[in-house]
């Protein structure tokens, strides 16, 4: 059975990047089973998705704890430990990156021992078509899909969004099977897990605990701010001190999640730890002074945030 | 007859589109909305003739699907967790009109604390409404039940309201392959609802839910209804018989998988049986003498089906998705009802809580169950009830715990 996990940020398309796979091992003959896996959905926050597909009735469920192939739409979700996108990764398991860097890079710094590859970052204006590319990248790994599957899959999921966004996201899908074509076969199937030699699960036996600890109670205030939702953030808002005209308090009061202070001089300052990049202060800046800068170009120009 | 990939919500929409709905009261509640979006689009598109209608709670939902239950149309609705707890007295009060209709509840777990992944307290909060209830483990299973729970429901004996339970996430949003009969297919399983004496219109008097200020008739009326569901397995077998023969899937009160021969037995309801049974299939490669027996049915409990499968077995596990604080799993203890008494009794009847709010159960945890109902029988000691909760897990709440203060306080001597 192919167990294929794919992590990327809500609003990336993973959900859809998982039925696209799904849906071309369906029209391929495969017994399959998709599903993304959210809690309280957060554009910009973590999530993931999955899918099983095998020649017979799928009876397992739920979260894939040891993937064939691990799918990252952003490259900075490898370095949150939270996102848990290593997560029982085995020898074996392959990982396909959306990422400017190269395979070898991520292999190293990672200490890979599977196969890597990279889809080439796709430009700013096409970003939001990376869920295309992903599982048109996934199904040129896998010896059973091909090119017409994929289309065909593609066409099925998106159909709804009408003729032209079904050609673009195809040709993305496209573009990066051919990338990739080459490599063939780099994923293989994993076995299940046997029941004669496996590690035991490590249970234990609560005990009574007295009220203080065992209520679901947070006994302070702003425990919050300890969560970077900074890190949700796919579009940086800069600040241009030259064009602000402090008026101390627009940015401010409307930024909905009280990320930007006004000092004494009346300058506002982004908490980037929190800002999740909406954009809203832009959007309400009356001097324009507010721009919107992709967190990858913001961090490869050196600004910290 | 089309296969395709459909969600477990998806599967409970075409099951209700395929039944040929007349009304839809609705509410919205994660993770049920899906069904709900799915059959307004269709209503929408004219591909479903129904009235839908969007009420202000779940109770006032409940109430709307009962009152339109009475006047002979084909009800249908559905709901989750707090969304059905908040319909409870409606529950009852409607199961007490002894009106047909069917009703999905997606299971999640309940507040407090609050959570939106499933497990089985908010269904089995409804254990004793007087609603049957028919526990689906595939997406498959629910599109078909779905048919078969409004047979059931109208069955002029049982004519009892039927819930139709799919677990959160695990089904609610997971795709599978589905078959999905055509409508004429269904035609012939379902036909358009006959509703018969049940027929409420203006001019033509009758009172629902009446009052009895004594407890003579406050008996009959529920001991009747408590009569009328328990035909409900007679009947569903029957139904699943007639399902079998047009779709060629049968169903059945219980379902026994490799449990014929089998020593150990897992018993459990729900989407996590097929985990089971994928535990049962290694098992069985690693030479263990294992299987599953599922009941489909928990109200009617299936009671006399569960006693021949389980009769002379080494010992049975109860693997129970709930918890009901101060006793334990419910599974299990209605189980030991059941068993209690019989000469080929399972000595071993062990009790296992897991998978609350989500939790997910492994495959290694199925197979050290069943080392542990194992050891019991050669042992020839019930084990306690345990909680399948690990080390690591712990860690992870202490960690929460530390971020909430909560040791602080304790430290602080604040009480």
């Amino acid at each position: 059975m192919y167990r294929i996990r794919l992590h990327g940020r809500g609003g990336q398309g993973m959900k859809t990047a998982g039925r696209i796979l799904g849906s071309a091992f369906f029209l391929a003959g495969f017994e399959v089973q998709d599903a993304p896996r959210y809690g309280a959905e957060r554009r910009g926050a973590p999530i993931f998705a999955y899918v099983r597909a095998g020649r017979t009735p799928i009876l397992e469920r739920g979260v894939i704890s040891r993937p064939d192939l691990i799918i990252v739409a952003d490259d900075h979700l490898l370095a949150m430990p939270g996102a848990g996108v290593l997560s029982g990764a085995q020898p074996q398991t392959a990982f396909l990156i959306h990422s400017h860097e190269k395979p070898s890079l991520w292999r190293e710094r990672l200490n890979l021992q599977g196969p890597v590859f990279t889809l080439p970052g796709l430009p700013e204006n096409e970003l939001r078509f990376r869920g295309a590319a992903c599982a048109g990248g996934a199904a040129a790994l896998i010896p059973e899909l091909n090119i017409d599957l994929l289309a065909e899959a593609v066409q099925e999921e998106l159909a709804p969004l009408g003729p032209e966004l079904v050609a673009t996201n195809l040709g993305v899908a496209r573009m990066a099977y051919a990338s990739l074509a080459a490599h063939r076969g780099a994923v293989h199937e994993g076995g299940p897990v046997s029941a004669g030699e496996y590690t035991p699960p490590g249970w234990l036996t609560l005990a009574c605990e007295e009220p203080l600890l065992s209520a679901p109670a947070i006994h302070a205030a702003a425990t919050s701010e300890l969560s970077q939702t900074g890190l949700w953030r796919t579009e940086r808002p800069i600040i241009d001190g030259s064009r602000c005209n402090r008026c101390w308090w627009l940015c401010s009061t409307f930024c909905p999640e009280g990320a930007i202070q006004v000092d004494d001089e009346r300058r506002p300052r982004i908490d980037y730890g929190h800002c999740k990049g909406c954009l809203v202060c832009l959007a309400q800046c009356p001097a324009h002074a507010i721009s919107a800068v992709p967190e990858e170009e913001a961090a490869a120009q050196g600004e910290t945030p | 007859m089309t296969r395709k990939l459909l969600t477990g919500n998806g599967a409970a929409a075409w099951g209700a589109r395929l039944a040929r709905i007349d009304y839809l009261p609705a509410f919205p509640i994660t993770p049920q909305t899906e069904i709900i979006e799915t059959l307004s689009n269709w209503i929408e598109g004219r591909e479903l003739e129904c009235r839908m209608v969007t009420m202000e709670s779940e109770h006032s939902m409940l109430t709307a699907a009962g009152a339109a239950a009475v006047t002979g149309v084909r009800v249908f609705t559905a709901t989750s967790s707090q969304g059905l707890l908040y319909a409870t007295e409606m529950l009852y009060t409607v199961a007490g009109w002894r009106v047909p209709l069917v009703m999905v509840n997606v299971s999640r777990g309940l507040s407090s604390p609050i959570t939106l992944e499933p497990d089985h307290n908010d269904v089995l909060a409804m254990r004793d409404c007087g609603f049957l209830q028919l526990h689906c483990a595939t997406c498959q299973e629910v599109l078909d039940n779905l048919l078969i729970a409004y047979r059931l429901a109208e069955h002029p004996t049982v004519r009892l309201p039927v819930l139709v339970n799919l677990d959160g996430f695990y089904l609610s949003f997971t795709r599978e392959p589905v078959l999905i009969p055509t409508q004429a297919e269904v035609d012939r399983f379902l036909p358009p609802f006959n509703p018969g004496s049940i027929r409420f219109r203006g001019g033509e008097p009758l009172s629902e839910g009446v009052a009895v200020l004594e407890g003579a008739a406050y008996s009959y009326f529920r001991y009747e209804a408590h009569l009328a569901s328990l035909q409900g397995i007679r009947v569903y077998e029957e139904l699943g018989q007639e399902f079998a023969g047009l779709f060629g899937r049968s169903y059945t009160a219980l379902e026994c998988y490799k449990s014929e021969d089998a020593e150990i037995v897992f018993v459990m309801i729900g989407s996590f049986a097929t985990k089971a049974k994928e535990a049962v299939d290694r098992l069985r490669e690693a030479g263990k003498k294992v299987g599953l027996v599922r009941p489909r049915l928990v109200r009617p409990f299936p009671a006399a089906a569960l006693r021949g499968a389980l009769a002379g077995k080494k010992g049975v596990a109860v693997i129970d998705q709930n918890l009901s604080p101060g006793k334990g799993g419910i599974l299990h203890g209605e189980l030991a009802s059941a068993l209690y008494g019989m000469a080929e009794a399972p000595p071993v009847l062990a009790s296992f809580v897991g998978g609350l709010g989500g939790r997910d159960i492994s495959s290694e945890e199925f197979f050290e169950i069943h080392k542990a109902v194992q050891r019991a029988v050669s042992e020839g000691v019930n084990p306690s009830p345990r909680l399948l909760y690990t080390e690591e897990e712990l860690r992870g709440v202490r960690t929460m715990q530390s971020v909430a203060r909560a040791a602080d306080t304790k430290q602080g001597g604040g009480a």
